[in-house]
């Protein structure tokens, strides 16, 4: 399966589960989405339980939080990531603090689902990766997988949780994995480990990181189209790292994390997001404070640039090979 | 060559600069103050329409004022919801007893008991009308201003209090400000902070309702002020688009804290008029008059309950005290204001209209303005038992960290201890569990 038909198939399973399940969004009902991700439901589960909706953000998420606040469980989709600001305030000061302010009486059970990322010439606003404002949320829980086998059961999971879960797909890698060489022929899901997903349900529990790699020299924590990308890099030049793919930012495996840099001794965090006050920096700081005595080099980070997403200067703003790669050399010159 | 370039005074002529216009209020501190400017409609004038009308049809009741008590206390015209005396006694009543209750909290802040009140003096026949409107299982998305609902649904006044004081019986822990009251069982969400949020939740919980073919509707309110968020826009398309069985509110009372109504858009346009654009049935209402308000939200609730899709009504009201004990209105608006209201009081015009009954008379409103402020001295008292915000009976400390999520991460069970840490530094006497005032350790 590709990671679209992953998304799709994990939908279709929770609304044959759940009566209670309900999906809408700009165009997700008789479209079936501009991803294709919600393509089949409206004409197997009818039209009110999988709808239009207009084009009004702050009225999707809010519909969203009375809607599960009567007892649904809500999955809106905002159409691009980089669109979901203008329902920020229903996210951040309703979704994610109603079972907090209401001791309990009322809660969120919301999975918003929305494509995020960069890799495919979306410039300013169909590329950006806003994961560190809701990381910063206490309330909401963050997820984004890397393969469509995580997607679906992530997602089934999230769909689940009695909490609100931002579930960002990184659309780069919808049809296939991305190595960050954007010049060679695209790749599909068909012969990666990761595209072998399981009929029916099953699901994969939040808060629990994915070791992509076992090793010994580095300690790479990573998520999303990046999982590909530091792969791809760190084979390239032969460097024994374990790769964690983090899968859900917060709440974070913090015992992943610590035991793997605890045991390399090195560090390397990447993601595409702008650098400061990226998720990284919550990252490097944790592995300051729990593996300092541990480290023998400097934590290093790989981000996107601190500029808006450009649109023609796409892959000098990329985190890709060339950006890894002097890291990767920076953490195995330096001695402690 | 730029300067070959004609100037924009050449280019334009005699062209008037233009001007913006920043609204102000009629009257400043000081001013005295006149209403005659002010087109208050006869009681009785409008016509009842039928609740399966077009939303069109509604256009002259959005710019006109639904009112049903006229100058002599009778009850004229199509809306009135003829009600039985013992009902509009029960009303009275209830709205007698949110402004006794009122009173006795804003006290209660001036003595230091809690750290914020608000009072809804002047409004109480909008909150209270409208709950006796709505069946008792609606679900009601206020603002902070519509404790009558709470009050006419019979949640019990100490927990109000306790909420109030943040004290140990506060069902929400102490964590939210006061009078963010949540009581689900009473059909009342949980009041945010954030203003109009709650009007799309309450257009999303009415389309959960259709979704399920369930028979409640909800009803949500908003202020003129923050009927200006964007969040007003959403909840008018989502309702029209969707046909939700919703009720939607504007609470006009004239002040968004010091800016006047004109700063929402009333300037130009009433906010029931509103309705028109999107579709949706529209009333204005004469908000101090409790039959007007109940005769309005028993046609909307009719309507959306018979899929005749979702009403907005503007409760035409004054704020009669500041916005809040935080807030002094003599700062910005005239003290004659309130005095001069032609609206009046809808306590005391409800009253009047049952002693013009001949149900009512001056010694049984007396007896019962001294017995809702026993009732309410009675209710804090027995709050006040459980303590009053800053004396120490508070929830335990390990609570501020619960209900953050379902289950408490790694981060917040680190943070909790933390707390415990900190506050055996603080107070070591107090280690180890419960101080002997009821007031427990951290790790309790």
């Amino acid at each position: 399966m590709t990671m679209i038909e992953a998304i799709n198939d994990a939908l279709d399973v929770m609304m044959g589960h759940d009566p209670d399940v309900v999906i809408f969004g700009e165009d997700v009902g008789y479209f079936g989405g501009v991803f294709r991700a919600t393509a089949g439901l409206q004409a197997k589960y009818g039209k009110t339980r999988v709808f239009d909706t207009p084009i009004n953000e702050c009225g999707i998420i809010g519909a969203a939080v009375g809607m599960a606040a009567y007892g649904l469980r809500p999955v809106p989709e905002i159409q691009f990531a980089d669109y979901i600001y203008p329902g920020l305030d229903q996210l951040i000061s309703e979704a994610a603090r109603l079972r907090y302010r209401s001791a309990g009486e009322f809660t969120a059970p919301i999975t918003v689902r929305s494509p995020f990322g960069g890799g495919i010439f979306g410039g300013q606003t169909h590329s950006q990766s806003p994961e560190a404002l809701f990381t910063h949320v206490s309330g909401l829980k963050t997820v984004i997988p890397s393969t469509p086998h995580d997607a679906k059961g992530l997602l089934i999971a999230a769909i689940e949780d009695n909490d609100p879960v931002i579930f960002f797909e990184p659309k780069r890698i919808y049809n296939g994995p991305f190595d960050g060489y954007y010049d060679h022929p695209s790749k599909t899901w068909k012969n990666h480990p990761g595209g072998q997903v399981p009929e029916g349900y099953y699901s994969i529990p939040l808060g629990k990181a994915r070791t992509v790699r076992e090793g010994q020299a580095m300690t790479v924590l990573v998520y999303g189209t990046m999982v590909h990308v530091a792969e791809a890099v760190l084979a390239e030049k032969g460097v024994d790292a374990e790769i964690i793919d983090l899968r859900t930012l917060w709440p974070l495996d913090i015992e992943a994390v610590e035991k793997s840099v605890q045991k390399t001794g090195k560090c390397l965090v990447i993601h595409e997001a702008t650098r400061t006050s990226g998720f990284g920096a919550e990252l490097v700081s944790l592995v300051q404070e729990r593996c300092f005595y541990h480290l023998e080099a400097p934590v290093e980070r790989v981000t996107g640039f601190d500029t808006p997403y450009p649109h023609s200067l796409e892959w000098a703003y990329f985190p890709g090979p060339v950006r890894i790669g002097e890291a990767v050399d920076r953490l195995l010159n330096s001695e402690a | 060559m730029v300067d070959e370039r004609p100037s924009r005074a050449a280019l334009r002529g005699n062209l008037p600069p233009l001007a913006l216009h920043v609204p102000e209020p009629r009257f400043r501190p000081g001013d005295r103050v006149d209403y005659s400017w002010l087109d208050i409609p006869e009681a009785g004038a409008l016509p009842r329409f039928d609740e399966a009308c077009e939303a069109r049809e509604t256009w002259p009741a959005t710019l006109g004022m639904i009112r049903v008590l006229d100058e002599e206390h009778r009850a004229v015209g199509g809306w009135d919801p003829r009600l039985e005396p013992e009902t509009l006694r029960r009303m009275l009543h209830t709205m007698a007893l949110t402004r006794a209750f009122d009173d006795r909290m804003y006290r209660g802040q001036r003595q230091g008991k809690t750290s914020f009140y608000m009072k809804c003096t002047g409004e109480e026949a909008i909150s209270v009308a409208c709950a006796y409107a709505l069946a008792g299982d609606d679900m009601v998305f206020p603002s902070y201003r519509q404790q009558g609902i709470l009050i006419a649904r019979g949640f019990p006044l100490v927990e109000m209090v306790n909420q109030i004081y943040s004290n140990r019986a506060d069902r929400l822990k102490g964590r939210q400000l006061p009078i963010m009251y949540s009581a689900r069982d009473y059909g009342f969400f949980t009041i945010s902070g954030n203003l109009a949020t709650q009007l799309p939740q309450a257009v999303g919980w009415a389309m959960a309702s259709a979704i399920k073919g369930d028979t409640r509707i909800a009803t949500g309110f908003v202020g003129e002020g923050s009927s200006a968020e964007g969040d007003f826009h959403a909840a008018m398309t989502f309702a029209a688009v969707y046909n939700a069985p919703v009720v939607l509110n504007v609470v006009n009372n004239q002040w968004a804290i010091s800016s006047f109504s004109g700063f929402a858009g009333a300037e130009r346009s009433t906010f029931a008029a509103r309705a028109a654009g999107y579709g949706i049935a529209g009333l204005r209402v004469d908000g101090n008059d409790a039959l007007a308000v109940y005769a309005a939200t028993r046609w909307a609730a009719n309507r959306a309950r018979a899929n005749q899709g979702p009403t907005l009504i503007e409760h035409f009201t004054y704020r009669a005290e500041g916005h809040s004990t935080s807030d002094d209105p003599a700062a910005y608006r005239s003290a004659h204001e309130r005095e001069e209201w032609p609206l009046g009081d809808p306590v005391m015009r409800l009253a009047r209209h049952l002693i013009q009954l001949g149900e009512w008379d001056d010694a049984r409103h007396a007896a019962m303005d001294r017995e809702v402020a026993e009732e309410v001295k009675a209710a804090a008292k027995e709050a006040e038992k459980n303590g009053v915000l800053g004396h120490g009976f508070h929830h335990p400390f390990h609570t501020m960290f619960e209900d953050v999520f379902e289950e408490l991460p790694w981060n917040l069970r680190e943070q909790a201890e933390q707390a415990i840490r900190e506050r055996v530094t603080k107070w070591p006497e107090r280690a180890g569990g419960n101080d002997g005032k009821g007031n427990t350790g951290g790790a309790a």
